[in-house]
């Protein structure tokens, strides 16, 4: 078990054709990924051929459901395209999507946001490092990897890393397998101030995975998702959990980086994140060097 | 990005936003002819309003000592006087810094006399995932004052993007600022423009306060945005190409500026040690790391996922034209991207810059053990941190033993 994906989960490549899509394409299919499809407007017929693996381009998303049984699509589309790439996904029934793509307006995932409202679609992004549920071969081969992290520092184990930044999720992980700790699943939400999906939405999935035995739980500043996520683990929590929050030197009224990362009028900062932390019974790491030794602790 | 107030107001209008009449002035000569034309057509009251991007401009000083950067003036002779004192010279606000802004427009309007001021906002609620308006009654003031203080006098109304901004939505926002008769429509008329403003023009955040019941030379009250402060959306400016016109690259930290050309993305701080991280998250995290260690970040600068010999070399460029900076620490976690590869464009950059200030890099990740080697080798003095946190105290240490 995992959640969300599993080394199962047949997946498609929405833009496998650009530069960004083909090369993490590639990646995943080394990585033992069930790459199923990949759609390329104007391109349906033709094959993406690497190392012996040939995967089939459609057209539209929903042939290409219909064809391989793909669930799960990986999004390289360009910024402008990217909320008609995510809706068609949703009109084709996948279950998942997973928007890796950086820069869409805010107004656009608004709209999508709202138009998914009732489907059973789940997104998660956009502006995301993606899914990594690890498989058990060497250096976690066959596990299923949708979107841009870097496969080979996973290991098959029991906890679970939630994040909205990439780099950090990819620290807690080569923490954890560093020290002989494997993940069960690790999904980066995103940066961006609308996403698909949550914190919470993903912590109570963990929650309710057998195969999940801790969390961490890494956030940033802005916004309040990681308050969220806190209260509920505060009433509801049933598992160990350990929480970093980056930002705590930004300086307020400016983005670091990411679109979501920016403290306005006094609200989403990394104090008041920390104490929504600490109140919740969430381990806090002080710094990012600490983040799957706080867990272990927990653990024990 | 954001705008100066002339172009907030110039937006608003396009949307049938009522606001003062007036005229953006570069020159004395054009505040002259503004200030006549404004005198001329009834009114007795003008403001000259210094036009830079932060507030507080009221309560600001100029360096030369004059005070205020917002004036009222009665005649043209005083609006001229004004204008002379204010275009050119530096103003220096609370939300500035010591260093001030450079005033190099001035916008003259007309000032009427105001009879109430109110609040109106419209921005993401991200909570919801939703366009939010906020109104109050309480204008003129920070609104997070007035949030903490009297919430009951802030009023709420969240827009469905399917179907958009409902007339009904603006009635109750029109009357629960307590507004009747025709200034109760005009209300109405206001916010529907203000909203269409900020979601056609893809803003992030659009804020009238005060917004104000004025008396106007034809004796009728009327209802106007007296100050407009626009925030945009910079991931949709590529479909709005006539706002990108306004961005005024004077307002921006030229080292910023300078970085956004080679797609990194920087944010000068006020601290000593200089970070070079990939990864957004990663660089705030190494910052935070810098100061629990005793140190003080110089700087947020992320070099992307995919980080380039030339991008590392801008980098470094950029670090260093900041005066303040003592030390550097490179942060670098090489999932997909090999490490020799940044070990290489380090080394390079170190060279091609001729650095003398102490360099930490920690380094993880993809065929790590090979650029580790190829620092060691380089011959330069490159200090390797194994860890973040022990990269973090070797690069306060180092900066401290100077």
């Amino acid at each position: 078990m995992a959640i969300l994906v599993t080394p199962q989960t047949k997946v498609l490549v929405q833009g496998i054709t650009g530069s960004f899509g083909a090369r993490h394409a590639q990646l995943s299919l080394e990585y033992g990924t069930q790459v199923v499809a990949g759609v390329t407007p104007g391109k349906g017929g033709q094959t993406f051929d690497h190392k012996g693996f040939s995967v089939p381009i459609f057209d539209t998303v929903s042939e290409a459901v219909r064809q391989t049984g793909a669930t799960a699509s990986a999004l390289f589309v360009p910024p402008p395209f990217a909320a008609d790439a995510i809706l068609e996904g949703v009109d084709a029934g996948l279950e998942l999507v997973v928007a890796i793509t950086e820069g869409i307006p805010v107004n656009d995932m608004v709209r999508v946001k709202r138009a998914m409202q009732g489907q059973k679609t789940r997104l998660i992004g956009p502006n995301c490092p993606g899914i990594v549920t690890p498989g058990d071969g060497p250096h976690s081969h066959g596990g299923c990897r949708i979107g841009i992290a870097p496969g080979y520092i996973h290991k098959r184990g029991h906890v679970g890393v939630v994040s909205r930044s990439g780099t950090l999720t990819y620290e807690a992980v080569w923490q954890l397998t560093c020290r002989g700790v494997g993940q069960s699943t690790c999904v980066g939400i995103g940066g961006d101030p609308v996403n698909g999906t949550s914190h919470l939405d993903v912590v109570k999935l963990f929650m309710a995975d057998p195969d999940t035995h801790g969390i961490i739980l890494i956030g940033e500043i802005g916004g309040a998702a990681e308050e969220e996520a806190a209260e509920w683990i505060a009433q509801y929590g049933t598992k160990p959990v350990a929480g970093f929050i980056a930002g705590a030197t930004a300086p307020p009224g400016r983005r670091m980086g990411h679109a979501g990362a920016i403290v306005s009028g006094g609200k989403g900062t990394a104090q008041a994140k920390i104490e929504a932390f600490q109140k919740a019974g969430i381990g806090i790491a002080q710094t990012p060097s600490e983040m799957a030794d706080t867990l272990l602790r927990l653990m024990k | 990005m954001n705008i100066h107030e002339y172009q907030a107001k110039q937006l608003l209008h396009q949307y049938g936003v009522a606001v003062p009449s007036g005229q953006p002035c570069t020159t004395v000569a054009e505040a002259e002819i503004a200030a006549r034309n404004i005198f001329g057509s009834g009114h007795g009251l003008v403001v000259i309003k210094s036009q830079i991007h932060a507030g507080g401009r009221g309560k600001g000083t100029f360096k030369s000592g004059f005070k205020g950067g917002v004036k009222l003036a009665r005649s043209v002779e005083e609006v001229v006087d004004i204008a002379g004192k204010m275009l050119g010279q530096v103003l220096v606000t609370q939300q500035t810094g010591p260093e001030g802004r450079l005033v190099q427009t001035i916008l003259v309007a007309a000032a009427e006399e105001i009879k109430k001021e109110f609040y109106l906002a419209v921005l993401l609620d991200r909570a919801v995932s939703r366009p939010l308006i906020m109104a109050s009654t309480e204008g003129g003031v920070e609104i997070e004052e007035v949030a903490h203080h009297s919430p009951e006098k802030i009023f709420k109304e969240w827009v469905d993007p399917a179907v958009g901004l409902m007339p009904y939505q603006t009635r109750k926002l029109a009357a629960s600022l307590g507004l009747k008769g025709d200034l109760f429509n005009q209300a109405c008329k206001l916010i529907a423009g203000v909203y269409k403003t900020w979601w056609e023009s893809d803003a992030a955040m659009v804020e009238i306060n005060p917004l104000c019941v004025v008396g106007t030379p034809s004796g009728k009250d009327a209802l106007v945005a007296v100050d407009a402060k626009i925030g945009l959306d910079d991931n949709a400016l590529y479909r709005h190409p006539e706002i990108v016109k306004m961005r005024d690259l004077a307002e921006e930290s030229p080292l910023e500026v300078e970085a956004s050309k080679h797609a990194l993305n920087y944010i000068k701080l006020d601290g000593n040690i200089a970070c070079l991280v990939n990864g957004a998250g990663l660089a705030m995290a190494t910052m935070d790391i810098i100061q629990h260690s005793g140190g003080r970040p110089a700087n947020f600068l992320d070099v992307g996922g995919g980080a380039s010999k030339d991008q590392v070399t801008a980098a470094f460029r950029i670090i260093l034209s900041d005066a303040s900076v003592e030390g550097i620490f490179v942060n670098i976690f090489g999932g997909i991207m090999d490490c020799n590869v940044i070990a290489t464009g380090i080394v390079a950059a170190v060279r091609e810059t001729g650095l003398k200030l102490p360099l930490v890099v920690r380094l993880e990740g993809n065929n790590v053990a090979i650029g580790k080697q190829t620092l060691a080798q380089s011959g330069l003095t490159i200090i390797n941190g194994d860890t973040m946190a022990d990269a973090a105290l070797k690069v306060v240490a180092a900066v401290a033993n100077r």
